[in-house]
């Protein structure tokens, strides 16, 4: 574990990702459940976790700045609807652009609220949830009702066109009109080999049937690496969540810093909305959102307040549902999965002279194997409970090692406490 | 120092109603906007008060979220967020659905057995969010959320795996078993008002003993004002966290009851949904007083109500929705500015006091 602490975190990530696709592998070959890592499942997931992704990623450009930001759900929901409605007018671009504008409108108003106002985080974010709830549906009734394939809490077809990418040769995508060949999914088929099918199956998962939304989402990841990490203004923007005095002080404008960051949280909420109802779907519904902002806002803790880590959160968060869509024979191969983790984890706990837990973490993983033993299927109940049971988890578990910007969430004020 | 109260209280209540005032004028613009007519909505909207249907049907809704309100005040006395009270209700409303019709008892004991059932069970369920923030100091806001899609889905999952009772041919929507009668919550007036108003009542009453009129409640206020200066005189602030937690909880546990032991009488999914959630709002207008929150519950109560009515208009009563949430967003910034006026005005008067008292020696 030294030794992946000397890694960056992208590096850390691609390790990670290698050590579990290892583990699945291991596991599709005992219970022939090949769908765990097929590509189908890989770019399901991709799809599924891009709302979770940006979400997570709205969190973070909240916190980072020092502001939290419970209203991500209810930017997500004005998101959904202007999606649903841009998308219904012009087309899916459009409506993305329209939810990431209106997004970022409700993130300023939180930003008003928190920053000149000087309001409870909480109190905002929760006043936020429930006006845009109201205000979606009460927009609904007045341009969706009574038009064709509209309802009260539905918005028409949308006209769709945001593109599907391929990659040649590697998965067989067009090159003019000529379709290459599909050598991912050659070795893909070869499921009686190890590691390998699963690789191709990721690979091919990752580069074939990719909605270009979710490219872009993807590419926000390293890009919000380099904003907040690389730049002047990223490391302002850091040090308005973590000391508002120290930059203060040093005149770094905060309260604008404050306001650009909601801004750009609120769109990235509103883009994870707009994913929704016009890329994953074709139309808005009402409660469409389901508390995805939350599991957002799960993935920003998880993820240890790094966009590496809120990408990782949202697949880890997004696998389990996507492979639920595809099969839900494939969904108690899971547990499976989850006892060799846990042992995994439980030899590196004891080598750090951490019995106790290392014990605690044996008895799960034995728990999880005798379940897989005795069930068929896994309620999707638990499915939809995992995020929240593995953050509360990683609350109680890993406490030392989350490091939340210092000063997210509480009261600031320019010119005061010092 | 008498005058300075009653001049905080006016104060506040002022700020309260412009809070209200302000959101009425915003809904009138969006109103306006989207060509509907502000003064005919609000004509029907508040014509509907002469009505004495509507008046019961206000106390009716303004029930549960009195005592939700009261379950999230008692957290915020102490600047503790339970944004879990819609989980802990709704663990508490299948286990006392289940434990209500599994048992025989005379009626007001069968009653208070399933009260206390209720009660129980969302402290319980709170516990964990306290012990959460008590052992591993995870913030209860964070836990609170997880745990509420943590207690829907179980809730979810138990009431369609163990708990349905066989419905007959044709009924779509599954119940667990009914409650005998010996568990119904009397009417006050038959299907209208239901008697566990009276229970939230006297919740609102415990409240403002407990928390003003008590050690506990001054240890309770005290961690919130000035969490350093309760430590040193010896408030154990762990402490602190875990009973107010608890007590929100069983608060949390008594929310769902009117519509449980008062109306269907059985589980059922999406049975008092998001009246946890609505004691929020109840509680942040009501300032936390159980005046306040009565005031609040009966204005929202007697939204709700009244909001059937625009539809008649062809409004969309959705408007009601917005309303909330303008209210809740207006009265917190109201009170931070009136807040930072006052504190100005006092400083002032101060330091005019300070400049004669100089300029006359």
């Amino acid at each position: 574990m030294k030794f992946l602490q000397t890694l960056s975190v992208a590096r850390r990530t691609i390790f990670l990702s290698l050590g579990f696709m290892l583990v699945l592998s291991v596991v599709r070959l005992i219970t022939n459940a090949n769908d765990i890592t097929s590509s189908g499942t890989i770019s399901s997931t991709m799809r599924v976790a891009t709302p979770i992704l940006l979400a997570g990623l709205a969190g973070l450009w909240a916190e980072r700045v020092g502001i939290v930001n419970i209203g991500i759900e209810g930017m997500m929901i004005i998101g959904t609807w202007f999606g649903g409605y841009g998308a219904w007018k012009w087309g899916s671009w459009a409506g993305i652009a329209l939810a990431i504008i209106a997004g970022s409108l409700v993130g300023l108003l939180h930003a008003l609220a928190t920053v000149r106002f000087n309001v409870n985080h909480v109190v905002s974010g929760i006043a936020i949830n429930i006006l845009a709830a109201g205000a979606t549906e009460y927009l609904s009734i007045i341009f969706f009702k009574g038009q064709k394939g509209g309802g009260e809490s539905q918005s028409p077809t949308g006209k769709g066109g945001y593109g599907e990418f391929d990659m040649p040769f590697l998965t067989g995508g067009r090159v003019g009109s000529w379709r290459s060949p599909d050598i991912l999914g050659w070795i893909e088929r070869k499921h009686d080999l190890p590691l390998l099918p699963d690789l191709a199956g990721f690979a091919r998962g990752l580069l074939s049937d990719v909605y270009v939304p979710t490219l872009l989402a993807i590419a926000l990841v390293p890009l919000t690496g380099y904003i907040l990490w690389r730049t002047r203004f990223g490391l302002r923007l850091r040090s308005s969540g973590e000391s508002p005095q120290a930059g203060e002080s040093l005149g770094v404008p905060i309260n604008r810093l404050r306001y650009q960051a909601m801004a750009v949280s609120g769109g990235l909420a509103g883009f994870a909305g707009a994913y929704l109802s016009c890329v994953f779907t074709s139309t808005y519904r009402q409660g469409q959102t389901g508390g995805q902002g939350y599991i957002g806002l799960a993935t920003t803790i998880f993820g240890n307040w790094n966009p590496f880590g809120v990408l990782r959160g949202a697949i880890l968060f997004g696998f389990p549902t996507a492979l639920k869509f595809r099969d839900e024979k494939n969904v108690p191969a899971l547990l499976l999965v989850v006892a060799i983790v846990l042992v995994v984890v439980a030899i590196i706990s004891f080598t750090r002279q951490k019995q106790i837990l290392a014990m605690g973490l044996l008895f799960g993983s034995a728990l999880s194997a005798t379940t897989y033993l005795l069930v068929d299927e896994v309620p999707q109940e638990f499915v939809a409970a995992t995020p929240y049971i593995v953050t509360i988890l990683v609350l109680v578990g890993a406490q030392q090692q989350l490091r939340p910007p210092a000063h997210a969430g509480a009261a600031y004020r320019a010119g005061e406490n010092h | 120092m008498k005058n300075q109260r009653l001049q905080r209280v006016l104060v506040t209540s002022a700020s309260s109603l412009l809070a209200v005032f302000v959101a009425l004028c915003i809904c009138a613009v969006i109103l306006l906007i989207t060509g509907k007519d502000p003064i005919q909505a609000y004509s029907t909207l508040f014509g509907a008060a002469g009505d004495i249907k509507v008046l019961q049907g206000t106390l009716n809704r303004a029930t549960p979220l009195m005592i939700s309100a009261a379950a999230v005040a008692i957290g915020f006395k102490m600047n503790l967020f339970n944004i879990g009270v819609e989980g802990q209700m709704r663990v508490a409303l299948l286990a006392t659905a289940v434990a209500g019709a599994a048992i025989d008892l005379p009626a007001p004991l069968h009653i208070l057995f399933c009260l206390v059932v209720a009660m129980a069970t969302g402290a319980i369920w709170a516990a964990f969010a306290g012990w959460l923030k008590v052992k591993r100091g995870v913030n209860e806001v964070i836990s609170t959320i997880m745990l509420n899609f943590v207690a829907l889905s179980l809730v979810a999952w138990a009431f369609k795996s163990f708990f349905t009772a066989d419905t007959a041919p044709g009924v779509l929507l599954v119940k667990t078993k009914e409650l005998p009668p010996s568990a119904w919550f009397p009417d006050i007036v038959e299907r209208r008002l239901n008697g566990m108003f009276f229970i939230a009542i006297l919740v609102l009453v415990l409240f403002y003993v407990l928390v003003w009129k008590t050690k506990f409640g001054f240890q309770l206020r005290a961690s919130g004002a000035n969490p350093g200066a309760a430590r040193v005189t010896g408030v154990n602030p762990k402490r602190m966290v875990m009973i107010s937690m608890l007590m929100s909880g069983a608060l949390a546990g008594l929310v769902g009851m009117r519509a449980l032991l008062g109306d269907v009488h059985a589980y059922q999914n999406n049975l008092a949904e998001q009246q946890g959630f609505n004691g929020i709002a109840v509680s942040l207008l009501g300032r936390n007083h159980p005046l306040g929150i009565f005031i609040s519950a009966l204005l929202f109560g007697y939204l709700g109500e009244a909001s059937g009515r625009l539809q008649l208009e062809d409004i969309p009563k959705e408007i009601t929705t917005i309303m909330t949430g303008i209210i809740v967003l207006a009265v917190v910034i109201i009170n931070e500015a009136v807040k930072r006026w006052d504190d100005k005005r006092i400083q002032h008067k101060a330091a005019l006091a300070l400049a004669t008292r100089v300029v006359a020696e």
